[in-house]
């Protein structure tokens, strides 16, 4: 029997596995996919919310402001890409002035820190690629963007690191209380834990209200995006978010910590929670709310779009408590989600241990290194680092840069990378303006090398994703 | 690492060519990087016929054009370094490589030329919406893996784009075994060689859809299905969507010029092609670089694309030869109208040129009963009837450099379509 | 009398030809501006025919691949028996362009030859 078992492997569930790793208990993190950071974690806008946005008094708030405060020293202590380079959220008419100042009270009522009004003449100053109608904004020189797979892997990898076990390809079918905790009939078989930590995204309702808590229905609310390419990078310094009003509600524009552009969401509530497809309307009305709140938007440079399913709830709240005997809800977790993560983990996991009353681990290690990014080293340590891992001299990924080192170091983490879009999240290989193009045969070679399978196995994502359906003539 | 008076970017034909006629113009210390693993580019993988014909006056197939240069590089013994990617190229021509070997290193030539090629145009910029399951690919993508290492990518397929690579593709995948329902095609013309159209299409029966895109893609992991729609005015008509059930999308939805070396250089790009800008040498804004190939401008055969950097070769080294100084000499900006989409050169020095000016130029339209017209100032110096000219084909002109000596008053040079 | 219209493809300028027949008889050609173009319509329109391109697995070698190509044309119409012919060919490397990979494909008189050269690995 598990002492506890996390279901899934988004940053949320990753979040709560690392901050109970600091304890001494059998943590076991169960994820359908075939990886971590797989579902709404790996689809969103990358922002680190300030927390002026979530209303004050609910539990948002709470962990969006905590969360933010948090992140700086966390990124260096998980080694992670974070970046605190500001928001503005525009006011595009004088009549939306007051729905400004109410935005800007709820921030300093929620604790954020640095926030005020920025005048026309100074926004033009600060962002001179904002709309010339512009009148104001509100400025949070706390709001920040972070790499959300480089977040969801550090919380992961330092959990594993500290004991917790991760499995993948195991769908949690039906949870059921039992005999001194619960029981979860899963597509591998049944696992039993003392506790239970819901932390399963778009599914969160399914599992909560299994375990008996009063009915709850999560929505999925599909965001799509556009990504422009990395000469846009500058774009804008700022994440520009538009103040809804009289030109309705806008998309933000935000580099992100990479150097793109990214631009989106929409927010269409839908009803298959499985929907990830962009469509020519959500993509079409990307398009033209993304020119309300800036102007010269380089639309052409994008490279790629896709599409993110919010967890959302009615009563647009995060569900976290025990609601059941040793069931711990981490439920309807939408934006801030990403935000309040470090939050969330801390909060979740200080739930678990007053009802299992664990002990700390001293040998809990709470640092992390993530994947030597060569480009990083000076040109002596890069030399040196090829002379001792000539791995590290052979580009793999042209556009971004990334050599067959970095991609072994993926491939060989715990929890490491398996298939394409696991090797992409963690070596940014097939990220670039090519997408894959001319490095995706390679990586393949790779994997199927270091993995010891025929490269005919290799996917794209785990499951049925996989590249190659055979070998020449082999149906001739 | 030994210095070197000239390092060439790229060990595919362009960079083969400019090395061999280098040479054979006296420059003795030339390297040629080469990211692959082999010479010869993307040649390697183009395994059907239809090289040569100009260069060998015989129809060869991509590796035996590819060998045939390969050859000569070995015969001359120029060095070339494979597995080695360029990392940055500087200003000054600091050249910046990168391979298991050597390591991380630097050189300093006196000329540089680029010949990087180009890549494909993927599905994100394009922009078509759905899914984002395995079963994508770029026509050349498909067509590595098929041709360099033989795996099937797919078994049902559908291609979007009638561009040469997509034609080619929708042959190779059957004669592996493969079943091609459909070609689509954007525009009302195809944009391969007609020659593809009936080897590739009319020879299996694949039926090719123009005025018509791919609006829809099904499946989560693995695609599923296809939805193709009409197209009108660049904007599918609602009411003729087609689905097709296949497993495979194979995109040839254009070629992009590689140049993220030339912009990290500051080399100046033509917004037209995405490729430096170059004067009549082929030297681009910076003195001493030089571009020949995909890299400058997408070219539909090789063996212009060879004759091009075969001349970047002599360019460069007659630049080495002089003593690299930097020739203010009278230039002529090239003009296009009437349909004329744009030409390499953008500029032509006549008092550099070595005889004959050779100016490439592409249409954006298909135009019949045309005549192209080349004027220097407002005198027409050159013209030519061309019942068919279309976007899918390169066109060149061959000018007399006396013909703009002739003219000292003449301060621009203007490419033209005429009714004929 | 029948008239066909086809595109020449003996190169890449795929000029159109118009071939006229009478009971099986090529009667006229025009629209070629070659003479290749006026031989290649009289075989299309009698006895088509084509070159084949293709790809065998090579062991040993320094690639996993070696491009293939029928020595001349075969007929139009056996060109999936000569790829079926190279369905399971496997060469050892050194391979080197021009060498005979498949002697008389399916019977066509044609022997399939290699056009790359693959090094021992």
């Amino acid at each position: 029997m598990y002492d506890i078992v996390i279901i899934g492997a988004g940053v949320s569930g990753c979040a709560i596995a690392r901050e109970l790793s600091r304890y001494k208990a059998d943590i076991l993190v169960v994820e359908r996919e075939e990886d971590v950071c797989c579902g709404t974690s790996k689809a969103n806008s990358a922002i680190v919310h300030a927390g002026f946005d979530a209303a004050h008094g609910t539990l948002m708030a709470k962990l969006n402001v905590e969360g933010s405060r948090m992140m700086p020293a966390l990124a260096k202590e998980l080694d992670f890409h974070y970046k605190q380079n500001g928001s503005l959220v525009v006011c595009m008419s004088e009549e939306d002035r007051p729905a400004l100042n109410k935005l800007y009270e709820n921030g300093v009522a929620n604790g954020v820190e640095g926030l005020r009004i920025v005048e026309k003449d100074e926004l033009q100053k600060m962002e001179p690629n904002i709309s010339d109608n512009a009148v104001a904004a509100l400025y949070a020189p706390t709001g920040g963007i972070v790499c959300p797979f480089g977040l969801t892997f550090a919380f992961a990898e330092n959990a594993a690191k500290n004991g917790a076990k991760f499995q993948f390809d195991t769908e949690v079918l039906e949870v059921a209380p039992m005999d001194g905790g619960w029981k979860l009939h899963t597509s591998k078989g049944d696992i039993e834990t003392k506790v239970v930590v819901n932390a399963a995204g778009l599914y969160s309702d399914k599992f909560h209200n299994q375990a008996g808590g009063a009915p709850m229905k999560i929505i999925p609310r599909r965001g799509d995006y556009f990504l422009l390419d990395r000469t846009t990078g500058g774009f804008v310094k700022n994440t520009i978010f538009q103040l809804p009003g009289k030109y309705g509600k806008g998309v933000l524009v935000s580099p992100t910590v990479h150097g793109n552009t990214i631009v989106g969401p929409t927010a269409i509530d839908i009803e298959d929670k499985e929907a990830t497809a962009t469509t020519q309307a959500g993509l079409d009305e990307v398009r033209e709310k993304s020119g309300i709140a800036v102007k010269n938007l380089p639309l052409r440079q994008v490279i790629t779009s896709f599409a993110g399913l919010r967890a959302h709830e009615a009563r647009h709240e995060f569900f976290i408590g025990e609601v059941k005997p040793g069931f711990v809800d981490c439920a309807a977790i939408e934006s801030p989600g990403l935000s309040s993560s470090p939050a969330i983990g801390k909060m979740v996991a200080g739930i678990v241990e007053g009802i299992l009353h664990l002990e700390k681990d001293p040998t809990f290690d709470p640092t992390r290194k993530g994947i030597l990014d060569p480009k990083t080293l000076s040109p002596e340590e890069h030399a040196a680092l090829i002379k001792k891992n000539p791995a590290y001299g052979t580009v793999i990924c042209r556009c971004e840069t990334v050599t067959e080192g970095e991609i072994l170091d993926a491939i060989h983490r715990v929890p490491g990378a398996r298939s394409l879009d696991g090797v992409k999240r963690r070596t940014r290989a097939g990220m670039g303006r090519c997408q894959a193009g001319f490095c995706s045969p390679r990586v393949m070679e790779i994997l199927a090398r270091e993995l010891g399978v025929d490269q005919s196995e290799i996917t794209k994502a785990g499951g049925k994703s996989k590249l190659i359906v055979g070998t020449n003539k082999d149906k001739v | 690492m030994k210095e070197y008076e000239l390092v060439i970017i790229g060990g595919g034909p362009a960079g083969l060519a400019a090395a061999v006629e280098a040479r054979k113009s006296g420059i003795q210390d030339i390297l040629i990087l080469e990211r692959d693993n082999e010479l010869g580019g993307i040649l390697n993988q183009c395994i059907h016929n239809g090289f040569g014909l100009h260069t060998f006056k015989e129809e060869l197939t991509g590796p035996e054009y590819a060998g045939r240069f390969i050859q000569q590089v070995k015969e001359l013994d120029i060095p070339y370094k494979l597995n080695t990617m360029v990392l940055d190229l500087a200003a000054d021509k600091t050249v910046t490589a990168m391979n298991r070997e050597d390591g991380l290193f630097q050189l300093h030539p006196k000329a540089v030329i680029l010949a990087m090629g180009c890549r494909e145009r993927p599905r994100g910029a394009l922009n078509i919406p759905g899914y984002r399951p395995a079963g994508i690919f770029t026509a050349g993508t498909a067509q590595r893996l098929v041709n360099m290492e033989g795996y099937m990518p797919g078994r049902k397929v559908v291609i979007l784009g009638s561009g040469d690579i997509g034609l080619i593709m929708a042959r190779r995948m059957t004669l592996e075994g493969a079943q091609v329902q459909v070609v689509a095609e954007l525009m009302p013309y195809s944009g391969g060689l007609k020659r593809n159209i009936v080897q590739c299409l009319d020879d299996y029966g694949i039926p090719l859809k123009l005025s018509h895109t791919v609006v829809d893609i099904e499946g989560k992991e693995r695609v599923e299905g296809i939805t193709l729609a009409r197209v009108e005015n660049g904007k599918p008509v609602p009411g003729t969507e087609e689905h097709y059930d296949c497993d495979t999308l194979l995109l040839s939805c254009g070629l992009i010029p590689e140049n993220e070396l030339s912009r990290a250089a500051g080399v100046e790009l033509n917004p037209v092609t995405n490729g430096p800008a170059v004067n009549e040498s082929l030297e681009t804004s910076i003195p001493g670089v030089f571009a020949a190939g995909n890299v400058l401008h997408v070219h539909d055969l090789v063996d212009y694309v060879s004759e091009e950097a075969g001349a970047a070769g002599r360019h460069a080294a007659k630049y080495i030869q002089a003593g690299c100084k930097d020739e203010t000499a009278r230039t002529l900006p090239v003009k296009c109208e009437n349909g004329v989409r744009y030409t390499v050169p953008v500029a032509v020095r006549p008092d550099c040129a070595d005889g004959l000016v050779t100016l490439r130029f592409r249409v954006g339209n298909v135009y019949k009963n045309k005549k192209v017209a080349v004027y220097a100032g407002d005198t027409c110096i050159f013209s030519r009837k061309r019942p068919v000219l279309a976007p899918g084909e390169m066109e060149t002109v061959q000018l007399k450099a006396q013909l703009l000596l002739d003219h000292p008053e003449a301060d621009h040079i203007t490419v033209t379509l005429e009714e004929a | 009398m029948e008239k066909i219209d086809l595109i020449c493809i003996g190169c890449p300028m795929g000029c159109p030809i118009t071939v006229e027949m009478e009971n099986g008889e090529v009667v006229s050609v025009t629209g070629n501006t070659c003479p290749r173009g006026d031989a290649y319509a009289r075989k299309e329109v009698t006895n088509p025919t084509r070159i084949v391109t293709s790809t065998v697995r090579v062991t040993g070698g320094k690639l996993a691949m070696a491009s293939v190509k029928t020595a001349s044309d075969i007929p139009k119409g056996r060109i999936f028996d000569c790829v079926k012919a190279l369905k399971d060919v496997e060469i050892p490397a050194p391979v080197t362009i021009g060498q005979v990979v498949l002697k008389d494909a399916a019977g066509t008189g044609v022997d399939i030859i290699a056009t790359k050269n693959v090094p021992v690995a």
